[in-house]
């Protein structure tokens, strides 16, 4: 047995008990810890205090079986380190997590729970996860999910973990599904005023074409096709459009917050609606991403005024980057769902040790 | 069966209160009424409850709610009743609660993709309320034509095309919930992702432990615009399993990827000839969507894997009607095997695919032993298994036996690296194996989160997530690989 199996280890540096040490030592001491993994995520979030508890250290690709289309890694390995071990057997993380320029590692992907511009068309972060070994607010390390593609044993907690912002636990190992890399790419441009661009994103959206991102910079639209050769070639004569000669530096560059929409000082808010609503009447500079879904704003208009267009458009805002970070980052929740949040993480971190007030202030 | 009625004032007081906020129709508590609710689909466990209530809006199941909350009576929500894990199982003391009233599909958005329903909403319901546009919702359990989407969200349902397209948790974008004590959340919508912790995912396959819901947004999907599929027969099971390794490593992801065992394979083809090959040891369907020009280029890949891997034979649907009849020995293969023995039992495990040969080996092995035969049953592509136990209820010691075995298997897919229910849930049936998948400090934080939800402990109590002291006993009996699961728990 096992002939398909194939372990790749790394850098095999297992530094779960130090982590957990060091958790201990905080609820001995009561000092909150600040989780930090490449730092390339660190503007993220709310302003936050307490002691650094990095997890770079804890690195290595623990299991990787393509056949199995699942890898299991520690939480500090570099997503660079991933990408590459995937690249050799032609598979990749379909939910292109961003590495904003820095040295982005498994664990801050997954705690922030961010995808790249494949997302609507492959899933998120939180899709691919399917399990997760963490260390909880009582220096406990616990396993949830599994290695395998269908299991539904006990509550979610390994997808309740993602994007949780690191506040309900550590994560030291998390397992992913990966997808084949598809056989043929291709972006087409066509110029479109801001209107139509929204429009035309959801027609295709709702027809079986190989879509894999669907970009707006304000005059030109960004089609991207993957898929098999042949898919991709009828797909192209359907949808029309200039091909794009280097389309892959492009979509990084919306991955990663390179292109240059998002240059300068202004705060960058992400709005969050249901993809085929209109042009929001917000003053600023807008790029659409995820077909219209996630809408990247440069504005300093006023924080109440921006969730207020989002909330009628059935949708939610982010302060990005920028602006007051010890404000309300992430869209108010009502009441009752900010105290059941409350709840929640006292039921993970009792003592509030981890990332207090990253997400939202008072916890 | 006797009705339990600890407290008759208590039961007469609460349908009183009821009344105010349902019509009489509504409650039911006439014992005759109420057998019909004394199981869902896993029969073999039956219980009446103190009272069946079929609420037929929102405002009437947060009266329900609050009623039971104040009077510290417990609440089973129960869908279409399809469940395979005892996950609807009433409680003597408490409340049975269908939701199957619930039943409109409230709103369809083409533009965005979504379909907004109530709970009781069958799910093959709103793939046909969408057909007409082109769209539908992809995940598809056997049970499709009967379940309800509210039942669907609460196992976490899959189906036969869960590799490319995800489980009910991938399929859903927003969820509307009543806590235990009737305080209408909402999380999700019609944007992506929610603001604040994935409540969506932690909602999804938590059994009813956690909160009503009330209505869900599920995703719509385009329709492929072809499918074709390919049929393999295998001398040998472990050649298929190597197949199926290989599609998926030529960078293959089929819509669907299913295998059935020799014993399985006879029942199908008795039972709805399919075409089947009866001799095979093990057969491979294999299916393919998306565009036309892909799916005639994969078609001719996937044939040719498999015929490197030694298939005996591989046909490809002439037409639609031969996919639908190769489809249909597949999805009858449960009903089929029934018809081999007056009963059977259905196993839900999920292993990492490399171990399939070893774990049927060991089934088999553990089949002869018990004196029981197993048809297999297998979504290859995601590692989900389903053995089904033959057995005969009116023969003494049977189910017992039939359940000895089944245990035994979840405790080999656990001890492979996979885990005891891929797609039918824990409910009461694999309460105790929950033991062997999860540490006791992990149990005691899924008991934490319960708290956060449900302090009372009211919704659907005695399922899922079994306490400290039920492993304790139960690892008393089976000493697993020599050492105690929790030995730090008193014995009893």
């Amino acid at each position: 047995m096992g002939n398909q199996t194939e372990r790749v280890a790394t850098d095999t540096l297992d530094s779960s008990e130090l982590l957990q040490e060091q958790v201990r030592a905080a609820l001995r001491s009561g000092t909150g810890l600040q989780i930090s993994g490449g730092g390339s995520k660190s503007f993220y979030g709310r302003r936050v205090s307490g002691v650094t508890l990095s997890t770079a250290a804890h690195r290595g690709i623990v299991g990787y079986d393509p056949s199995e289309l699942v890898l299991t890694a520690r939480c500090g390995t570099p997503l660079s380190e991933i990408e590459a071990a995937l690249a050799e057997r032609n598979q990749m993380l379909a939910f292109e997590p961003p590495h904003f320029g820095g040295a982005a590692t498994l664990g801050g992907a997954i705690a922030t729970g961010l995808s790249g511009p494949r997302r609507p068309y492959a899933g998120s972060a939180r899709d691919f996860v399917l399990g997760a070994k963490i260390i909880n607010g009582q220096a406990e390390v616990l396993a949830f999910g599994g290695q395998v593609m269908k299991n539904v044993a006990g509550y979610d907690v390994a997808r309740l973990m993602t994007g949780a912002l690191g506040t309900l636990g550590v994560l030291l190992e998390v397992s992913l599904k990966v997808l084949p890399r598809p056989a043929a790419e291709l972006t087409l441009v066509q110029h479109r005023t801001p209107a139509e661009a929204i429009d035309v994103m959801n027609i295709w959206a709702r027809r079986p074409l190989p879509l894999s991102g669907c970009c707006f910079d304000g005059d030109r639209l960004y089609v991207r096709l993957s898929g098999a050769e042949p898919a991709v070639r009828a797909a192209h004569d359907r949808i029309g459009g200039e091909i794009l000669k280097d389309d892959r530096s492009f979509w990084l560059s919306v991955r990663d917050q390179q292109h240059a929409f998002f240059d300068g000082p202004l705060p960058l808010w992400r709005v969050a609606v249901p993809p085929a609503t209109p042009p929001l009447d917000i003053p600023g500079k807008w790029l659409l991403d995820w077909g219209g879904s996630q809408r990247w704003l440069r504005s300093d208009a006023d924080a109440p005024a921006i969730h207020r267009h989002a909330s009628r458009a059935g949708g939610h805002v982010t302060l990005f980057r920028g602006g007051d970070r010890s404000g309300d980052v992430f869209h108010p929740l009502v009441p009752d769902l900010m105290e059941l949040h409350r709840r929640i993480k006292a039921a993970m971190d009792p003592e509030q040790v981890f990332n207090p007030g990253r997400m939202y202030a008072g916890f | 069966m006797v009705t339990r009625d600890l407290n008759p004032h208590m039961r007469r007081e609460l349908i009183r209160t009821l009344r105010r906020s349902l019509p009489a129709a509504a409650i039911l508590h006439d014992p005759e009424a109420l057998r019909a609710y004394e199981c869902d689909g896993l029969s073999a466990y039956r219980e009446l409850p103190m009272l069946v209530v079929l609420p037929e809006t929102v405002e009437q199941v947060r009266a329900v709610l609050a009623a039971c909350s104040e009077r510290g009576i417990p609440v089973v929500a129960r869908g279409a009743g399809t469940g395979l894990s005892g996950g609807a199982l009433p409680n003597a003391d408490g409340v049975l609660l269908s939701l199957a009233k619930l039943n409109r599909i409230l709103e369809i958005d083409e533009h965005n993709r979504i379909a907004r329903v109530q709970p009781g909403v069958r799910n093959l319901a709103i793939s046909e309320a969408v057909a007409p546009l082109g769209l539908y919702y992809a995940p598809d359990p056997s049970s499709q034509i009967a379940c309800s989407i509210g039942g669907n969200v609460a196992e976490n349902a899959g189906g036969i095309h869960c590799l490319k397209y995800g489980l009910t948790v991938h399929n859903i974008q927003a969820l509307t919930f009543l806590t235990p004590d009737g305080r209408l959340l909402a999380v999700g919508g019609g944007a992506p992702d929610s603001p604040g912790y994935d409540l969506l995912a932690l909602l999804t396959g938590s059994e009813g432990l956690l909160g009503i819901i009330v209505e869900i947004v599920v995703k719509l999907l385009p329709r492929p615009e072809r499918a074709q599929v390919a049929l393999a027969a295998f001398d040998d099971a472990e050649k298929a399993g190597a197949a199926v390794a290989a599609i998926i490593a030529a960078g293959i992801v089929p819509a669907g990827l299913e295998m059935m065992d020799n014993l399985a394979i006879r029942a199908a083809e008795e039972y709805v000839h399919a075409g089947y090959p009866v001799d095979a040891a093990a057969i491979l369907l294999c299916e393919l969507d998306g565009m036309n020009e892909e799916v005639s280029e994969q078609i001719l890949q996937v044939r040719r894997i498999l015929t490197q891997c030694g298939a005996a034979s591989v046909r490809t649907a002439q037409d639609e009607r031969e996919r639908l009849l190769f489809w249909a020995g597949r999805k009858a293969a449960f009903p089929a095997v029934g018809r081999l023995a007056p009963d059977y039992y259905c196993m839900d495990g999920t292993i990492p695919r490399r171990n399939l040969a070893r774990v049927l080996v060991r089934i088999s092995e553990m089949s002869a032993s018990a004196g029981l035969r197993v048809a297999n049953v297998f979504h290859a592509g995601d590692g989900n298994l389903h053995p089904l136990i033959l057995y005969d209820a009116s023969r003494p010691g049977d189910l017992e036996r039939a359940e000895q075995l089944g245990a035994r298997i979840l405790e080999l897919c656990v001890e492979v690296g996979g885990t005891i229910t891929g797609e039918h849930g824990v409910g009461v049936e694999k309460i105790d194996q929950m033991c062997l998948q999860f540490s006791a400090p992990a149990l005691t934080q899924f008991h934490a989160l319960k708290h956060a939800f449900d302090p009372q402990g009211l919704l659907n109590p005695g399922k899922a997530i079994p306490t400290l002291r039920r492993c304790a006993e139960y690892g008393a009996m089976h000493v697993h690989g020599g050492k105690l699961h929790f030995p730090e728990i008193e014995r009893f």
